[in-house]
């Protein structure tokens, strides 16, 4: 082997892969040079993940090349991947949650007869070594989102990968966190590692990478562009093909009407039977978008179970649209005029094993029946107008939902639950792990309902996108919701002391 | 109510419990690895005949008992095949399998029923521990099954626990792309798993065969296949504490023949139910249990596994 082709842990070459009616790769190429760390860019359905999983055996390509340093390969599973080096951290995690940490890094790598002492042991030398702060003995469901991802690293370390995949990990991290696994993955890259890093998010990319490549369509759009010669307006407009800023302009003010929810002292338990939501006082009005910045962990998910009735209530009152719904069922919110965006897209808002028709109705069901059945002509005319309206890639409205990118899985959902006239909007992380173009779409869609004097409650993780669109602003530590910011005044040092602050007190 | 017909409650106690945790122990394999079996009843009835039979040809329990051993674990080969292979529905296989090898059983042995069985297995005292009063007498004068049993359900417990194999298959149960990213091979471990869990239900239906009930007849299985599944459940998938249970349900059934001798006037069918009642008041207690932590069932149990589709 020449050099130049040595110095190349791997090389990609006309990558094709397709699915039952959609082409994820189309003679996609990529090459990452030993120790470096590359981006690989693209909007939602750009086939990211597919070469991805194409690079780590668990899609044979129908055609291409696959060269690991230096070497033509062929997988035909994960093993052999593993097998030549390489690792990858699934932009859904593979961890067993009944396992321990340590049992779920040495899973399929290792001794033969195992010691739970001394793979724990192992485990916890090998975190400390590169600063992975991680308890080898706990279960990993009762980990946060950040600690898992600490764990699928580990996993990767622990088999020595030579080439990690990290397929979206910041979507799941707060900003410190993120800070710190970019300089982990340096440290791997310095240690002649190769690191293959996929984010939406270009200032993180600006920061960590060296190289990109972009993808669009399945395509290698551009290759192995040098990151630090290169503006991030350029990498959003080779995604999307067109120049489009980034960060969408603030909305002209709405006047705003009678409130639509009211939560007074509202307390209720988190998943661990701890309190987790601690006297939540809060109105949301008409044609108002109200925000809630902070540390994820500190008891959104828990505001929001509780406004969608997931969650029950310990205490407290909550007033929807004029109706007390404290203690009833989903059912009475959604009549009310609650329209959900939930946080975990798959496991609540969408049935994963059903066609995309059968998600797109789940709401509406009621309204395309004949008799006692459903229609099945107009739920799918329902779900094609649907999918049309708000730009859903899908092969066919038949197939499950869960082939969708998830990008896509978001658009249907929004399309889904704005479809009812709600009165109140109620979105947890809509735009999390969207590229450019689907977040400005979701955004835009979120406005819209404010427009139209629809109550909005936008609980987000980015305090960039909560800064241009709320009206005003929460934060929210430790289970309360601190005081109230006005998000045309208030700087992002304000905010940020009042979320990191509570972050400090919580550690 | 005689010293020796309470001996014989707990001695019979003790031969049933082989009966059924056998079985269970190979659903509980089966199950772990993110197989559902309810061909049980059907691989035991295969077990029992085919043991019957070559002990008739033999003369010898143990090769009748590893002609029980293989037929089981060939019979599940069919369920392994369709449902993990070729991803099939786990219930529709599984039912078909017990309906299929009650069948087929019957048919093979046909000629047979009612004919005296040879190279049964016969009780061996184990020496010096079989001298004491009660205990000897319960424990240490069974056929020699019910000791390797005992051997059986430690070694499970540390396969599954303690190597490799154990945690690639609890992983494969569990979250089979978890197991198949980390690189095991998902398919070979599940129907390894069935394939173990078949073998282990023939060993129960030769034992029942050769053992317990000697002889043959169609339908001697009676349900007990069925036992096991709920023993599985009871035993929250576990190898300890479906020993427990499987004591627990081998009582009703000791009990069962006896409730007259012992004066005791309920009918003996309400005893019968037991099982099940208690079965369906742990699944109850588990659920109330862990309310906030993951279930003791795999949770991949059912979900056949396919690499690219998602
Ligand atoms: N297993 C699968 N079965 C069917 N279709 C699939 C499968 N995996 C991906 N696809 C389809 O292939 C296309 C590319 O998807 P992929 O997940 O690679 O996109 P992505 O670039 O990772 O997007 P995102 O940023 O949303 O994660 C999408 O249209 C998706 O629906
Ligand atoms: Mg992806």
């Amino acid at each position: 082997m020449p050099d130049a082709a040595s110095e190349d842990a791997v090389l990609l070459r006309g990558i094709w892969k397709r699915f039952p009616g959609v082409v994820a790769n189309a003679g996609a190429n990529l090459r990452v040079r030993r120790g470096t760390i590359h981006a690989v860019l693209g909007e939602n359905g750009a086939g990211k993940s597919t070469l991805m999983n194409v690079l780590s055996g668990v899609y044979r390509p129908d055609e291409g090349d696959l060269v690991i340093d230096g070497r033509a390969r062929r997988f035909s599973s994960p093993a052999d991947a593993i097998a030549a080096g390489v690792g990858m951290v699934h932009q859904e995690f593979r961890l067993v949650p009944t396992f321990t940490v340590a049992e779920n890094v040495v899973l399929g790598a290792s001794p033969l007869r195992i010691d739970k002492r001394d793979i724990s042991a192992r485990v916890d030398a090998l975190a400390d070594q590169y600063g992975l702060a991680a308890d080898p003995t706990r279960p990993v469901w009762q980990l946060s989102m950040g600690e898992r991802q600490r764990v699928e690293i580990l996993k990767a370390l622990w088999r020595d990968a030579r080439v990690l995949i990290l397929d979206e990990p910041t979507a799941v991290l707060t900003p410190a966190e993120a800070d710190e696994l970019g300089g982990i993955i340096r440290r791997m890259a310095d240690e002649g590692r190769s690191v293959i890093f996929i984010s939406h998010k270009l200032d993180e990319v600006k920061a960590f990478c060296d190289e990109a490549t972009v993808l669009r369509g399945g395509k290698t759009v551009a290759e192995s562009l040098d990151v630090r010669e290169i503006e991030p307006t350029r990498m959003a407009e080779l995604m999307v093909g067109d120049a489009g800023a980034s960060v969408a302009e603030r909305p002209a003010p709405h006047p705003v009407g009678k409130p639509v929810l009211e939560l007074r002292g509202v307390n209720a338990l988190g998943s661990r039977g701890l309190p987790a939501l601690i006297d939540a006082d809060l109105t949301v009005n008409e044609g108002e978008i109200v925000g809630i910045a902070g540390v994820s962990g500190n008891g959104q998910r828990e505001l929001a179970d509780v406004v969608a009735g997931l969650t029950p209530t310990t205490s407290g009152s909550i007033v929807l649209a004029g109706v007390d719904v404290a203690g009833r069922p989903p059912r009475v919110r959604f009549k009310a005029g609650l329209a959900y965006i939930p946080e975990d897209r798959l496991g609540v808002g969408l049935a994963p094993a059903l066609s995309v028709v059968d998600n797109a109705i789940l709401r509406s069901y009621r309204a395309h029946r004949r008799g006692p059945l459903l229609a099945v002509e107009r739920c799918k005319r329902f779900c094609e107008g649907l999918v049309e309206k708000f730009g859903v890639k899908v092969g066919n409205v038949d197939d499950r939902i869960g082939s969708l990118s998830g990008g896509n899985l978001q658009r249907l959902l929004l399309g889904r639950e704005l479809s009812g006239e709600p009165r109140l909007v109620l979105a947890a992380q809509p735009t999390r792990g969207l590229d450019v173009q689907g977040v400005r779409a979701i955004q835009q869609l979120l406005v819209d309902q404010r427009d139209a004097d629809t109550g909005v409650l936008l609980i987000s993780e980015d305090l960039d996108e909560l800064l241009t669109l709320a009206d005003r602003l929460f934060v929210m530590s430790e289970g309360r919701l601190l005081a109230e910011f006005d998000p045309t005044t208030a700087t992002r040092a304000e905010i940020g002391a009042a979320m990191a602050g509570a972050d400090g007190a919580m550690r | 109510m005689s010293e020796a017909s309470i001996i014989g409650l707990f001695v019979f106690t003790i031969r049933f419990a082989v009966l059924l945790y056998l079985a269970a122990l190979g659903e509980v394999i089966a199950e772990r690895a993110g197989v559902l079996n309810l061909g049980v009843e059907g691989m035991m009835a295969m077990g029992a005949v085919s043991g019957f039979l070559v002990g008739l040809e033999t003369g010898n329990p143990w090769l009748a008992l590893i002609a029980g051993i293989i037929v089981g674990a060939l019979t599940s080969g069919l369920h392994a095949l369709l449902s993990v292979v070729l991803g099939a529905d786990q219930v529709v296989s599984g039912l078909a399998l017990t309906i299929f090898g009650l069948a087929l059983a019957a048919f093979i042995g046909k000629d047979k029923v009612g004919t005296p069985p040879e190279g049964t297995f016969e009780p061996l005292p184990v020496p010096g521990l079989s001298e004491i009063p009660w205990v000897g007498e319960i424990f240490f004068q069974q056929p020699p099954v019910v000791y390797l049993t005992a051997l059986a359900g430690l070694g499970a417990w540390y396969v599954l626990n303690r190597t490799r194999v154990g945690l690639g298959l609890r992983a494969a149960g569990e979250s089979a792309a978890t197991a198949d990213a980390a690189g095991h091979s998902v398919v070979g471990l599940r129907v390894g798993a069935v394939m173990v869990g078949g073998a282990f239900a023939g060993a129960s239906g030769a034992y029942l065969s050769l053992s317990l009930a000697p002889g043959w007849t169609e339908g001697m299985t009676a349900g007990r296949g069925w036992i096991a599944v709920a023993l599985v459940i009871f035993g929250a998938w576990s190898p300890g504490r479906a020993a427990l249970g499987a004591l627990l349900f081998g009582a009703t059934l000791a009990l069962e023949p006896r409730l007259q001798t012992f004066g005791v006037d309920i009918s003996p069918i309400l005893l019968s139910m037991l099982p099940y009642l208690l079965t369906i008041a742990a699944l109850l207690l588990l659920s109330i249990r862990s309310r906030n932590r993951p279930s003791p069932a795999p949770a991949a149990i059912g979900i056949p596994y396919r690499r690219e589709e998602r």
